[in-house]
């Protein structure tokens, strides 16, 4: 009713649109096929092992378990059969829950302050600040976490340093704890914190921040009445991009932690390699995805009910 | 003028690269990290013009699961004694008679007719060695001929120690520690097993692989090792000593075996008859510093492993060694649920 001009399309536009319509179907088909196939098919088969019973030492039998997704929550004593909550699972999705929020929080941190600097150079300097933000993503991340390593170590960087100047006397130990492992992902995940920030900053029109300094607004007011509700789109994708990877990390911890600060990604890969379980490793890991989703969903609508001008 | 310099230079590069890249034949091989020597390949790679890849693994468990999924690629797998038999019963081992190879003289008598392979159908040897414990002596001066040192941690190795998570060395370790024999299956016994780990494992620093090079750098002070790895460290760092756990310690070989879906069979023949030849197996143990169990080969072994203590056991503790067999299915099954939930 409201769009009469809908209503008084001929019958020759009508059928030039269902035309359009059809093309446009058919020139998707291929990146549809492809995407059922590289995305859901993997996804089905995941699923699906997760509701059968581990073979003998690795791989399936195909024959209907719920044991796989009753190990993710639950554990069976091997010798006397009591059946109690698996403490070692909550304590690894505490820890990598706690560590992706951390780590989005330590990259928010570094990351403002960063992009806000870099949007406040000279439009002609920006490229330069940019590129060198991109710079680590030019070395592969196995790399750059054993460079980490390198600087932590028991005989690295920090130690000999501290202990030429005769601030410790025994080096700390700093590899394989959790704090290792915070540092190796803060560090890998920042640029991806930096990046959408400054790009919702680029847009920001300094003015405004004039204006309110004219209005007699403290410093603190315009960076919580300004500028944060308007790069706030930034912040939300920046928090996103960090947190998700994080939930899934398996490099850092794997190498940083030393096999024993594991996070989800490692308790997966256990489950498929030595330990032997792939229904519980693909329980697992639709558990990972379930938490994802949860989680970008919380995200999103965070961000939408804050902020009702966006 | 340098720009060009460095084109010509790059171009030499690629093309050189290219010249060494077309062999006569490829070989793939799939074989524990640190483990392979450098100059065996290359001299193998020059002698017969075929261009070998190294690709690594970590344990015996990741090596099956990979080659169990297919698409692998590799012709060559060097699993050890234990696993053997679970590789064969998959039909994941080609039968390839290394027996009727003419290098075969050369393989030791009394690692012919091996239980895990009668008659050498299958295999030849790589390296055999043992796993017992490297104390940096430096960090604790103590008593090091015993499994306590990473089941009961002295004080100052509180911490400190690391294990590394080979499922089967650890556990026969544990086993032994208790009073146990490998592979045994009594509950009461492997409950106690179990509970010593669960109870220790909060006083190791971490589980994870690669002491070479971590003790070496002094960032770990103890760990279950194996033999050559410790030798290879105190090389490094004189102050790690090799101690076989009173207790009991496991003996282990690996094999050098051809995969049933090998796409380089002929090449992966040749490369098992040459690692047969004395001299050649020498290499392997230069590099690795294993025992190889070859006949002859010791002539052309460097001298610093004719008379170390992490090659040669002494007469004290050869007593205690136990050559690790194949577990039947079920003990497996408890192993593997004790050593999951150890590793979370």
């Amino acid at each position: 009713m409201a769009r009469p001009s809908l209503r008084t399309r001929s019958p020759e536009e009508q059928a030039a649109r269902s035309a359009r319509i059809r093309a446009s179907w058919l020139l998707s088909t291929p990146a549809l096929i492809l995407l059922t196939f590289a995305a859901f098919g993997p996804l089905l088969i995941v699923l699906a092992y997760s509701f059968v019973a581990p073979g003998e030492y690795s791989g399936v039998v195909w024959e209907l378990s719920g044991q796989g997704w009753f190990e993710v929550l639950f554990t069976r004593d091997i010798f006397d059969d009591t059946v109690s909550l698996a403490q070692a699972h909550l304590s690894i999705f505490w820890r990598s829950a706690s560590l992706s929020l951390l780590t989005t929080l330590i990259t928010l941190i570094f990351g403002f302050p960063t992009a806000y600097f870099i949007a406040t150079r000279p439009e002609r300097q920006r490229p330069l600040w940019l590129f060198l933000i991109t710079i680590p993503f030019w070395t592969n991340l196995l790399i750059r976490t054993f460079a980490i390593m390198e600087v932590i170590r028991n005989e690295g960087i920090v130690n000999t340093v501290l202990l030429n100047l005769g601030i410790i006397d025994q080096p700390l130990q700093m590899l394989y704890t959790y704090g290792s492992v915070l540092l190796g992902m803060a560090y890998v995940y920042l640029p991806l914190m930096v990046l959408p920030i400054y790009a919702s900053m680029e847009r920001f029109d300094f003015r405004l921040v004039e204006a309110g300094y004219d209005l007699y607004a403290s410093r603190l007011d315009i960076l919580r009445l300004i500028v944060l509700p308007i790069v706030k789109p930034g912040i939300v994708a920046g928090s996103i991009l960090v947190f998700v990877p994080s939930l899934g990390a398996y490099v850092t911890p794997r190498v940083l932690g030393g096999g024993n600060n594991m996070m989800l990604g490692n308790l997966i890969e256990l489950q498929f390699g030595q330990g032997r379980n792939w229904p519980l490793g693909a329980a697992l890991s639709i558990t990972l995805l379930i938490i994802v989703a949860c989680a970008l969903v919380f995200y999103v609508r965070a961000a939408n009910r804050e902020d009702p001008h966006g | 003028m340098k720009t060009t310099t460095r084109a010509t230079l790059l171009t030499a590069t690629l093309l050189a690269s290219a010249g060494i890249a077309h062999a006569e034949g490829e070989l793939q091989i799939y074989n524990w990290g640190n483990y392979t020597s450098p100059e065996l390949i290359e001299k193998f790679e020059k002698e017969y013009d075929i261009d070998v890849t190294v690709t690594d693994y970590d344990s015996n468990t990741t090596a099956l699961t990979k080659i169990e999924a297919g698409g692998h690629g590799f012709d060559i797998v060097v699993p050890s004694a234990n696993y053997v038999p679970i590789f064969v019963e998959k039909g994941l081992l080609m039968e390839a008679r290394p027996d009727e190879m003419e290098n075969f003289k050369n393989v030791a008598p009394e690692w012919v007719d091996v239980p895990w392979d009668p008659g050498r159908h299958y295999t030849v040897p790589w390296q055999w060695g043992t796993t017992g414990v490297s104390v940096n002596t430096s960090v604790y001066d103590g008593d090091v001929n015993t499994s306590a040192i990473f089941l009961d941690p002295p004080e100052e190795l509180v911490g400190k120690v690391n294990v590394v998570p080979e499922m089967n060395d650890v556990m026969a370790l544990a086993i032994m520690y208790a009073g146990g024999e490998p592979c045994t299956e009594d509950r009461e016994l492997l409950r106690k097993v179990r509970d010593t780990l669960v109870e220790a494992k909060p006083k190791w620093m971490s589980m994870d692989y690669g002491m070479t090079d971590k003790m070496s750098a002094n960032d770990v002070a103890a760990s279950v090792n194996w033999n050559g790895s410790s030798f290879r460290i105190r090389l490094n760092n004189p102050d790690v000593v090799y101690g076989y756990p009173k207790e009991g310690y496991p003996v282990w070989m690996d094999s050098v075996a051809i995969l049933s879906d090998a796409q380089n069979v002929e090449n992966a023949k040749l490369f098992m008859n040459f690692i047969m030849e004395p001299e050649n197996a020498a290499m392997i143990s230069a590099f690795a510093r294993y025992a190889n169990g070859i006949t002859g080969s010791q002539e052309f072994l460097p001298d610093d492993m004719k008379d170390a203590p992490e090659v040669n056991v002494p007469e004290e503790f050869r007593e205690a060694g136990t050559f690790l067999p194949t577990c039947p299915s079920d003990a497996q099954k408890l192993y593997t649920a004790i050593w999951t939930d150890l590793q979370k």
